[in-house]
């Protein structure tokens, strides 16, 4: 599958297309496979998203998970800080991460 | 330390309002991303991984009290309690939002900072000699030429628009502490039958293609500086590659037209300039001096040292260096606990170190290339109230040039062009020999990791060098052994396959052995592994 991602033009905080919206949690990420490139010129036309691009994903667990550690990286937070991640008390984001 | 004149303290209030108009457009629709990017990038701010990211700069690592304590309000006003201090002895901040930066910038400003000229094809923040002005073995104080060059080089219309980023250090020893001769320009300012002058060597770097700098001209006199730089640099942006980006450098450019025609360029482009009169009258170089006269050091500063306490003496012996007065010495502030991030300090941090600056160090901080803080000028008789302070805020690491000393850049965990990450294996490392006992023992060992070929955590220069590399999708870890920033320049060569993120540590413990199995009596890491080559590391490490 293919998902939309960017970051929120005010504060930069990387976000995900939920299919009518964006979202901070790669959860709500829908497929967006052949769509990808209308939606992003459309988004970032209306500024609700800078520098929107597609990254391929899994479905796990019934959640979609990026394919590229980069991009779960990218999705969660550091890995050396988890306090600062969007998951800071999840004993098993790890996992998910690497 | 230099301060602002009118004329300064114009040039960067204006450009606080030039961003906050452009960044207010932006923010309203009326520049693009292509439009506005390269606007920001002339100011600094990054878009990265998590967020935008402001790298500041402090110009050749040299900050005061007041100056730090801003950075520290900085970090809990708009970001998230910490900054990063950086190889290029800068700080960024990793998440910072794009409505805020006109205002960080302003609050910069009253300081006498600003982050000009962090990012971009033009001549980045000027670094030096961390212990400038309190090393015993320099010949004069660097810090002025640095500046000298600082003004020469901010704004500077020609060299806005680079074939790529360049970047100048000034060293003013034979001791190397500031990587010179891996810059686009090293300058090493010498003595010679009387007189000052300045050394030039040209074409050096890390990256995806290190070299190490020849030396162009090994004495320029010190009122031709300016003008010589600027004859370096016009060569450069007259013949540097603008068509692929990693062929852009300097570096390349004097490799592949060869030092000797080069070097016959600049004199050519350095006689016509001569008669253009572009130095800066020297009165100015006069001025500037002033701004980096002695302290009043005690002269009567009690030499002695209470050593009793077991802690205490090993920070001394590790972190503290000697001076260029009696009585004082100059002590370095670990920013790399066991199992910490290197170069990351609170908020908190921030603020203890200004306050230690200003009591016991003439109010001086230096910022170090290798991510750690120095207190420059300290009495003998107040280190140990400096030492029990920075102890009790988790800065008493006693570990510079250790094994635990290690250089990491943000990596994967922060950086959009980092195909590893760094900082877990600069942890792991630290956390391996703190807790084997090994450190002590190996002496001065420096480890160097880099998340990418681009090579912000200096690993070409380490004793042991390590680079992340993306594998299919998985981090994988290159080993490197030999190389060193200082006067002994060398780059450091692969040892071959990698390994994985569990397995380089256990690599890096492995090449430590051979040394304490190979060595001789004095011998560094980096002098064992010099005289018996690599083959029996390999040994070792691959079987």
């Amino acid at each position: 599958m293919r998902i939309l991602t960017g970051n929120d033009l005010k504060t930069g905080a990387v976000i995900w297309w939920t299919g009518s919206d964006w979202s901070l949690h790669v959860a709500d990420a829908v497929d967006v496979t052949g769509r990808e490139d209308e939606l992003a010129r459309v988004e970032e036309a209306e500024r609700r998203v800078n520098v929107p691009y597609a990254i391929d994903a899994e479905m796990h667990e019934g959640q979609p998970r990026p394919a590229h550690i980069k991009d779960r990286i990218r999705a969660l937070g550091p890995t050396v800080r988890q306090d600062l991640t969007l998951k800071p008390a999840d004993p098993d984001i790890r996992n998910w991460v690497i | 330390m230099y301060r602002y004149d009118q004329y300064d303290q114009q040039m960067v209030d204006a450009r606080v309002e030039e961003f906050r108009d452009q960044a207010r457009r932006r923010l309203e629709g009326k520049l693009t991303e292509d439009q506005f990017k390269p606007l920001r990038l002339m100011n600094g701010l990054y878009l990265q991984l998590h967020a935008y990211m402001l790298r500041v700069a402090v110009p050749y690592g040299t900050l005061n009290s007041l100056q730090i304590r801003a950075l520290a309000d900085i970090a809990e006003k708009y970001d998230r309690g910490y900054g990063h201090f950086t190889t290029r002895q800068n700080i960024q901040y990793n998440w910072i939002k794009l409505e805020d930066v006109a205002d960080i910038l302003a609050d910069l400003a009253k300081v006498e900072m600003h982050a000009i000229q962090t990012s971009g094809n033009c001549i980045r923040n000027i670094s030096s000699d961390h212990f400038a002005g309190a090393a015993a073995d320099e010949v004069t104080d660097p810090r002025p030429y640095a500046e000298l060059l600082r003004q020469w080089s901010s704004f500077h219309p020609e060299f806005s628009y680079l074939p790529r980023k360049f970047k100048i250090a000034v060293i003013a020893s034979d001791t190397d502490r500031a990587a010179m001769r891996l810059h686009d320009i090293g300058i090493q300012i010498v003595e010679r039958d009387g007189a000052l002058g300045a050394a030039f060597y040209v074409g050096g770097g890390m990256g995806r293609t290190p070299m190490v700098a020849p030396c162009i001209n090994p004495f320029v006199p010190l009122d031709q500086l300016i003008t010589y730089a600027e004859a370096c640099l016009r060569v450069y942006n007259r013949h540097g590659r603008r068509d692929n980006k990693y062929k852009a450098r300097i570096k390349i450019l004097v490799h592949e037209m060869g030092a000797e025609e080069y070097t016959r360029q600049v004199e050519e482009e350095f006689a016509h300039l001569l008669e253009q009169g572009v130095e800066p009258p020297f009165a100015e170089l006069e001025r500037i001096r002033t701004f980096f006269a002695d302290p009043p050091f005690d002269a009567g500063a009690d030499v002695a040292l209470d050593r009793s306490d077991p802690d205490f003496a090993l920070w001394v012996d590790r972190n503290t260096v000697a001076h260029k007065a009696d009585g004082y010495v100059s002590a370095v502030i670990s920013l790399k606990p066991v199992g910490g991030i290197p170069g990351d300090a609170t908020a908190e941090q921030m603020r203890l170190m200004g306050d230690l600056a200003k009591e016991y160090s003439f109010d001086e901080l230096r910022v170090m290339h290798t991510q750690n803080i120095v207190l420059p000028h300290v009495r003998k008789a107040d280190l140990h109230a400096v030492w029990t302070a920075l102890d009790g805020a988790g800065l008493g690491s006693p570990n510079l040039d250790t094994v635990e000393d290690i250089i990491a850049c943000p990596g994967l965990d922060y950086c959009s062009l980092a195909n590893a990450r760094s900082i877990p294996v600069a942890q792991r490392i630290s956390e391996r020999f703190a807790a084997n006992g090994k450190t002590a023992e190996l002496g001065q060992l420096k480890v160097k990791i880099s998340g990418c070929i681009n090579a912000c955590g200096h690993h070409h220069a380490g004793h042991i060098g390590i680079l992340g590399v993306d594998r299919k999708g998985v981090e994988n870890y290159q080993l490197s052994l030999g190389g060193s920033e200082a006067e002994d320049v060398s780059l450091a060569k692969i040892t071959g396959p990698g390994f994985d993120e569990a397995g380089i540590v256990d690599a890096v413990e492995t090449a430590a052995d051979v040394y304490l199995r190979e060595r001789q009596d004095g011998e560094r890491f980096l002098d064992t592994y010099r005289r018996i080559g690599m083959t029996p590391f390999k040994e070792a490490l691959y079987g």
